[in-house]
Order: structure tokens, then C-alpha cells, then sequence
């Protein structure tokens, strides 16, 4: 006589061991694999160095993820749409170069130029938008192509000329300025960023426009067939990002204290493996922002703890490379539950 | 591997447990030795690879840590900033760097000095000069104005009308890219128009600028591109001597390799052997691992009593040296042979 399968169900559930336990819990709450490998990785630098827990050592931290923390904002967008945007380097340069040369050579004044910076960071990713829905070329092949554009303009425009702090006024460097909190120095531009992801979770989480993201992502039929106008969602996605793209110009400039043209060339790989690290998936749809803010901490933090415990940077790129792999691993082996 | 359930967990637990327990013996138990850091631009350039060596050869001698360090790539400024920001919390007392943008890395030199660290650049100068406390260098100037005096001493009248092609690192014209090329030209007799700029001159017997990101790939692309501009070119300037093999390379595939005079800036060993083997016409040596070992003590010397080093007299820089190597001397320019260059090369 067959066993009634509530029964046999039961009988599995006693047999789970801790692993698995932890394995169903990762899995139910996906934000939770990256901050365990943050978690982790924090506590072996601790003991390995006792200069990383010191406030100003992770208000370092914090200060090093700046940029890269917040154009993986615009790539998680981007990327929750299936869509992927490899030009994220070259349209914040691009910004950053058109805030600093509205401000420093032709006179305008600095919240103007800041303000420009951004709108020239949103046409950017406009544009990528509109070449991605009009043309129906695949994301990876529009960014590769823009990327290479806005890398010659920017180059062109500046004529390869890095603009100094030292000739731009206070304004532009306000995100580097700090302030102290609790006895530690904190940027306005990190406060800044943490003010964008908690946006960007509300808008993500809350919105009309953050779940049409998410459905295009999924299934972009089934979104169209729902009445999503999946073509204007994705150039606003895109335009959106690249406005990103400009703060995070503006955060640059505060933190190097320049503008360069030759900036942001690992700002592609490193906000995608922000991204991915995080959990979101490259095929769209699921993903989390607060998993991304993990990821780029585990990059930067990783870069940092190696460098306290004294490790060259042969073995560090060796060593980040091995941790991406094994995060996404992680990652994968909890998203394999029940299925 | 470790396998699952109860068991599995013990094992990575333990695991994890003895890496923390190795890792935290590794940061030392007794007096921690003087931290100095060398930021260099990258680890494809065997030049900076030399200057490591010779950085951790001194290191060892004087019993200091060191700390190699380097971007991702030869443009790579914002690791290299990262860098020395994490070397200073690190508590290191000084860096040594070679600089991928000399303006753009200004503000993280500023605030480690502020921390109390000596900063020295290496082979590049910062912009403004000052911004470190003193700089340890090839006269790059110098040096391309020695190899382009001597293109022009070997050409004779011909020098006249010569195809003068170049080859730099990059569009991004860093001071040492560009003091190479200008002092090229003025040692040649181009006029350089603006000697902080590359690309304004007018002389027409300038056939053009290509980027080798000084390395042999693109300059193989590179001078491809320039013999397609004009295949009657004389003499081509490299910024390095990868990047003149690869330029040579180029040459033999298109048969013009007696046409080309080659003239580069480097000393490395197989760039010496490159001479001596005519690939090379000349080459300006420079000597990396001096710059290192000197740096290293100075910031030994400075974390003991506070001293700062001094640059060469009536220059604002430590001059560190370079030598003309050719096996073809010319009257008037100083230079060394071959056998003396492969005694004295680096790599």
C-alpha cells in the first residue's frame, strides 16, 4: 500500500541537516548569501589585522566603494531588465569631464555644471536606451559600441587633459568633504550613496515603475502582454541609469579630486561583479539592491583587509578572482534549492 | 569536498577556524619591522617588475617590509589611489610610486603626506612637481633628446627630409610620454611648438603619432598604420623597447627593416641585445632597480630621523641617469657600446 505523501514529506524534513537548514534559509531571504560572505570575510581580516576594524579603517572602506557602490546602482537597474550596460565608465567620465569644463573654463556657475553633469549622464544612457529599442540590438552590443564612443569624445573634449581639484571651485568637491560623526570621519558623498540605495530599494520595492522593471526582466512577453510599455520602460531604465552614472560623477570628482579622462576603465567589471555578487541574476528578474551594496563592499573590503595583512598585488587579484567565484557558487547552490 | 550534513559543517568550521588562526600569526608577533609601499602602475611592464625586484632586494638588505603594489592596467588612477590610501592605514612610513596620471593622483599624495608619510615618485614627476616631497628619475628629456640628436647625426643631410614616425604609450600625454617625445624631437630638430603637448607641431616631416600602451601588441597595429600613412619612413621613436620589438616585428613582415632606423628609451637587457643585434639603431638606458633602492633607503632614512631627501643639484628632481647605448657612435654625443650596455642593463 502506497505511503501517504504527507508522511514521506514530514520524514524528509527530519532528515535535513544544519547545512541544508542554512541552505532553505539563504534561499527564502537572497540578501543573505552576500552578507554572509561579507560577514565572514570581515571577521577573518579582524583577526588577521588589527588595524581593519578601526572606524577610520571602514569609514575607508565605505570611501573606496563610493563610486563603484553607487554606478552599481544604475547597473542593477539595468541589469534586473536582463539588459546589461558596459558603457557605465565612459558616461561617468563623460559627466565628469562636462560638469568640470562647464565650471572651470567656461564660467558657469558650479550647481549649473553639476546639475549639467547629471542631464549628461541621463541623454547618455538615453541614448543607449533608444539604440537598444529602436535598433533591437542586444544591451551587450549597444554598450560595447557606446563605450568606445564616449571614451573618444571624452578624450577629445578634454584634449586628454586631466582638470585639477585645485582649479574647481568647492562645490564640485563636496562629496569628498567630510564630516565627523561619532568620532569618525564620514564623506557627504558615501551619506549620499546610502541615501540613493534606500531610494532606489523604495522605488524598486514600492513603485509601479520598480515592478514593471522587475516583470520586464522576467518575462518581457508576458510584461508587453500585460500592458507594460516595455519600450519606454527600458530607455526610462537606461536614462535613469546614466543619471546614476552622473552623481557618481560628482562623487569622483570629491574623491580623486579630478577630472580624468582616462577614469572609470574597471567601472564596467567591477559594478557587474558588484551586481553579481549581490545575487542578481544576469538573466533579469530577481535580484535585490541591498545585495548589490554587498557585493561591492566584498570587493572593496577584500582590497583593503589584503592590503592591511600585507599581501602584493599579484596574489590580491588572484585572491579576489577566487572569492567572485566562489560567492557565485555559493550563490548558485542555494538558488538550487527544491528545484 | 567537505561534505554535507553534520559532519561537513564540522570540517569547514574547523577550517575556517585554522585559516583566522594562520592569518592572524602572519601579522606578526614581535616588533613589526618598518612598512614601505611601491605603488607602480602595473605588473605587465617589465620595467616596473625590475623596480620591484630591486625595491625588495634593498627591503631584505635593511631588513624593511615591503609591499608591492599596482593598477590594473597603465591607465588604471583609481587603484592606484585605493592603494595608497590602504597603505596608509596600513601604517605604512612611506611610498615609492610611479604615477598612471600625474594630476589625478595628486589628492591621495596629499593626504599621506598629511599622515606623515614620505612620498617619492618614481620615474614620472607628479603634476604640480611638488606634490610629492621629492622625485626619483630618469631626465626623460634628456634622454629622448639623446637619441633624436643622434637619429639626426646618423642621418647627416638626410635628416633633412626624413619620414619621422612615432610610437608613444598613450593618448594621454603623461610627462613621461610626452619629455621622451618632445626631447626626441628637439634633439632631431623638429619644432616642438608647445613642449608639454604632443601632436601640435607642424614640421612636415612628421608622418605620426600611434599608441603602444607600452607594450608589443599594439605597437605591432601601430606601426602597420603608420606604414600604411607613408611607406617611406626613416626613423621611428618608441616610447619603450617592447614596444619597438613589436614595431620591429612589423617591419619584418613588411620587409622594410633596413629602411626603419629604430631609436627607443628603456636599457632593458634584451632591448641592449636588440641593439647589439642592429634591430635597434640606439637606445637611451635608464636604470630602474637605482631609482628603487634608492627610494627604499631614502624612506629608511626618513622613518629614523626624519630627513628628506635631496634632489640632484639645479634640477627638482633626483637625477637617477641615463646613457646613449649604440654600436654606432657619433661624433659629439656620449655613448656607450653593447658589452657595456648588457654589463650594466637591467632584466
Amino acid at each position: 500500500m502506497p505511503v501517504p505523501s504527507a508522511t514521506i514529506e514530514l520524514d524528509e524534513a527530519r532528515a535535513e541537516g544544519p547545512v541544508q537548514r542554512v541552505r532553505h534559509l539563504l534561499h527564502d531571504h537572497p540578501t543573505l548569501g552576500p552578507a554572509a560572505v561579507l560577514l565572514v570575510m570581515f571577521c577573518l581580516f579582524a583577526v588577521a589585522s588589527d588595524r581593519f576594524l578601526s572606524p577610520a579603517n571602514l569609514s575607508l572602506v565605505v570611501q573606496q566603494v563610493m563610486i563603484v557602490g553607487t554606478l552599481a546602482i544604475g547597473q542593477t537597474i539595468i541589469v534586473l531588465t536582463a539588459g546589461i550596460d558596459l558603457s557605465v565608465g565612459a558616461i561617468m567620465v563623460f559627466a565628469s569631464l562636462a560638469m568640470a569644463k562647464l565650471s572651470v573654463e567656461m564660467g558657469l556657475p558650479p550647481a549649473l555644471a553639476i546639475l549639467a553633469g547629471f542631464l549628461a549622464g541621463a541623454l547618455a544612457g538615453g541614448l543607449n536606451g533608444l539604440l537598444i529599442t529602436r535598433l533591437r540590438l542586444p544591451p551587450f552590443i549597444v554598450t560595447l559600441g557606446t563605450m568606445s564612443i564616449f571614451f573618444a569624445l571624452n578624450i577629445y573634449v578634454s584634449r586628454a587633459a586631466t582638470i585639477r581639484g585645485s582649479d574647481m571651485d568647492p562645490l564640485l568637491l563636496l562629496t569628498g568633504k567630510s564630516v565627523e560623526i561619532l568620532g569618525t570621519k564620514v564623506t557627504y558623498g558615501s551619506m549620499a550613496m546610502v541615501v540613493l540605495y534606500l531610494v532606489t530599494a523604495y522605488v524598486l520595492s514600492m513603485t509601479r515603475w520598480g515592478k514593471h522593471v522587475y516583470a520586464i526582466g522576467d518575462d518581457p512577453e508576458a510584461a508587453r502582454l500585460a500592458g507594460i510599455r516595455v519600450r519606454r520602460m527600458l530607455v526610462s531604465v537606461y536614462a535613469i541609469a546614466g543619471l546614476i552614472y552622473g552623481i557618481a560623477a560628482w562623487f569622483f570628482i570629491g574623491r580623486i579630486g579630478a577630472a580624468s579622462p582616462q577614469a572609470g576603465q574597471s567601472a564596467n567589471l567591477d559594478s557587474i561583479t558588484a551586481v553579481v555578487i549581490g545575487g542578481t541574476s544576469l538573466f533579469g528578474g530577481r535580484g535585490s539592491i541591498w545585495g548589490t551594496l554587498m557585493g561591492a563592499l566584498i570587493v572593496g573590503g577584500a582590497r583593503n583587509g589584503l592590503t592591511l595583512v600585507g599581501i602584493d598585488s599579484l596574489w590580491q587579484d588572484f585572491t579576489i578572482g577566487v572569492l567572485i567565484i566562489g560567492a557565485v557558487a555559493l550563490d548558485q547552490w542555494v538558488r538550487r534549492v527544491g528545484s | 569536498m567537505l561534505g554535507t550534513g553534520r559532519r561537513g559543517l564540522i570540517r569547514a568550521s574547523v577550517l575556517g577556524a585554522t585559516l583566522g588562526l594562520a592569518l592572524s600569526g602572519m601579522a606578526g608577533a614581535q616588533e613589526p619591522p618598518i612598512l614601505v609601499g611601491l605603488v607602480v602602475k602595473d605588473l605587465d611592464n617589465p620595467f616596473f617588475v625590475k623596480m620591484i625586484e630591486g625595491a625588495q632586494a634593498k627591503a631584505d638588505e635593511l631588513g624593511i617590509d615591503l609591499q608591492a603594489l599596482a593598477g590594473a592596467d597603465s591607465a588604471d588612477n583609481e587603484g592606484q589611489v585605493q592603494h595608497i590610501e590602504n597603505l596608509v592605514a596600513a601604517g605604512a612610513k612611506g611610498i615609492l610610486l610611479t604615477a598612471s596620471d600625474s594630476k589625478g593622483i595628486v589628492d591621495a599624495v596629499a593626504k599621506a603626506r598629511e599622515a606623515g608619510l614620505l612620498v617619492i615618485a618614481l620615474d614620472t614627476q607628479l603634476d604640480p612637481h611638488d606634490a610629492a616631497q621629492a622625485t626619483f628619475a630618469t631626465d626623460n628629456r634628456l634622454a629622448g633628446k639623446l637619441i633624436g640628436q643622434w637619429a639626426a647625426a646618423t642621418l647627416g643631410d638626410a635628416a633633412a627630409d626624413a619620414h619621422v614616425a612615432f610610437i608613444n604609450d598613450s593618448t594621454l600625454q603623461t610627462s613621461v610620454d610626452v619629455q621622451r617625445n618632445q626631447g626626441m624631437m628637439e634633439g632631431f630638430g623638429i619644432d616642438v611648438v608647445d613642449p608639454d603637448f604632443i601632436g601640435d607641431e607642424t614640421d612636415t616631416r612628421i608622418v605620426g603619432h600611434e599608441v603602444s600602451n607600452g607594450g608589443p601588441e599594439l605597437a605591432v597595429t601601430g606601426m602597420e598604420n603608420l606604414l600604411t600613412k607613408d611607406p617611406d619612413i626613416d626613423i621611428l621613436h618608441t616610447i619603450n623597447e617592447p614596444t619597438a620589438a613589436g614595431a620591429y616585428q612589423a617591419l619584418e613582415a613588411a620587409g622594410k627593416t633596413d629602411q626603419v632606423l629604430i631609436v627607443s628609451v628603456d636599457g632593458g637587457c634584451p632591448g641592449v641585445q636588440a641593439v647589439k643585434d642592429g634591430k635597434i639603431g640606439a637606445t637611451a638606458m635608464q636604470f630602474p632597480l637605482l631609482m628603487a633602492s634608492l627610494g627604499v633607503e631614502a624612506i629608511a632614512q626618513y622613518a629614523a630621523d626624519g630627513t628628506l631627501p635631496a634632489p640632484t643639484e639645479g634640477m627638482d628632481f633626483f637625477n637617477t641617469g641615463v646613457v646613449l647605448i649604440t654600436d654606432q657612435p657619433v661624433e659629439g654625443i656620449e655613448s656607450q657600446d653593447t658589452t657595456w650596455g648588457l654589463e650594466n642593463c637591467w632584466g
